[in-house]
């Protein structure tokens, strides 16, 4: 009980430490890092709740694929440092304010619940809680709806990703926009340019 | 430990995400900072499952991180678009849906 409470707090810092750090950097490289360290400490928390299925998931694909992706972007546009705090319009400095307000409203609703079970550690609970196995068994039973959905989701991004990604061709041509000067332009001179 | 303590800290995770959304002006990091609340969502449900001893909050987690990928995905889809086009990666200066 006393190891899963400092293994709570271990991990508690360590997830408000990494979101301060996503919110306080100035390079977006960092905040990506920051992120990183964000999500295992969130990992550790959901083995601590019993989601053993979900912490392996949250490392690997999380902190594992997707950071890749960011890390990738960042380093593709080349996240330049921007000042923290924009010169100019007293209503950013609202947005702090706001969060501290929502975060009072939120504890206020938490502590002031009528649940009971808050208070608790929560249910005595099957060896197999939060398994692969067990996971699986609901998302192929009394959840197939949404998983069908979720991969269907999937491949609109995948879809969408390439739309968007890809060079505009056709109706809109901002490669021979007049003022529009494109990477495309850039790399392979005029000859191909005037094309 | 008691659920309540999960709950509070899923709760200023997500405050923190949402100052981060409303005063940084980078894209990619308003996109971090959303990852951030949904995380705190996730955290949320994943305790409220253990409260209950029931494994559905587990799935809906799990939905939320699929989710979540879709809109890392289409989000950074549109900032290499923004920066193909020589558009300034800053919220501030694209205020308009216009292409």
């Amino acid at each position: 009980m006393l190891f899963e409470q400092i293994l709570f707090f271990i991990a508690g810092v360590g997830a408000i430490g990494g979101a301060l750090g996503v919110v306080m950097l100035r390079n977006p490289f960092y905040s990506v890092l920051s992120l990183v360290g964000h999500l295992i400490a969130l990992a550790l928390l959901f083995l601590l709740l019993r989601a053993d299925f979900l912490a392996a998931a949250q490392v690997v694909v999380y902190a594992g694929a997707v950071m890749v992706l960011y890390v990738f972007v960042v380093a593709y546009v080349g996240g330049s440092d921007e000042p923290l705090r924009p010169e100019g319009g007293g209503v950013s400095a609202l947005g702090p304010l706001f969060a501290l307000a929502l975060f009072v409203e939120l504890t206020i609703a938490v502590v002031g619940s009528s649940l009971g079970a808050l208070d608790s550690p929560g249910r005595d609970i099957a060896p197999g809680f939060g398994s692969p196995g067990e996971i699986g068994k609901l998302l192929l039973t009394d959840f197939l709806v949404a998983f069908e959905a979720a991969s269907f989701l999937l491949l609109v991004a995948a879809v969408g990703a390439v739309v968007l990604a890809r060079k505009r061709r056709g109706l809109e041509d901002p490669e021979t926009a007049p003022g529009v000067m494109s990477a495309h332009d850039a790399i392979s001179g005029p000859k191909e340019a005037a094309r | 430990m008691d659920t309540s303590w999960f709950v509070v800290l899923s709760a200023f995770i997500f405050c923190i995400g949402a100052a981060g959304v409303l005063t940084r002006r980078s894209p990619l990091v308003i996109l971090l900072c959303l990852e951030l609340m949904l995380n705190a969502g996730n955290l949320a449900l994943i305790a409220f499952s253990r409260m209950a001893g029931n494994q559905d909050g587990q799935v809906f987690a799990l939905i939320v991180m699929v989710v979540a990928a879709c809109e890392v995905v289409i989000g950074l889809g549109i900032i290499v678009a923004m920066y193909r086009r020589r558009l300034p990666i800053d919220v501030d200066a694209m205020s308009e849906l216009r292409g």
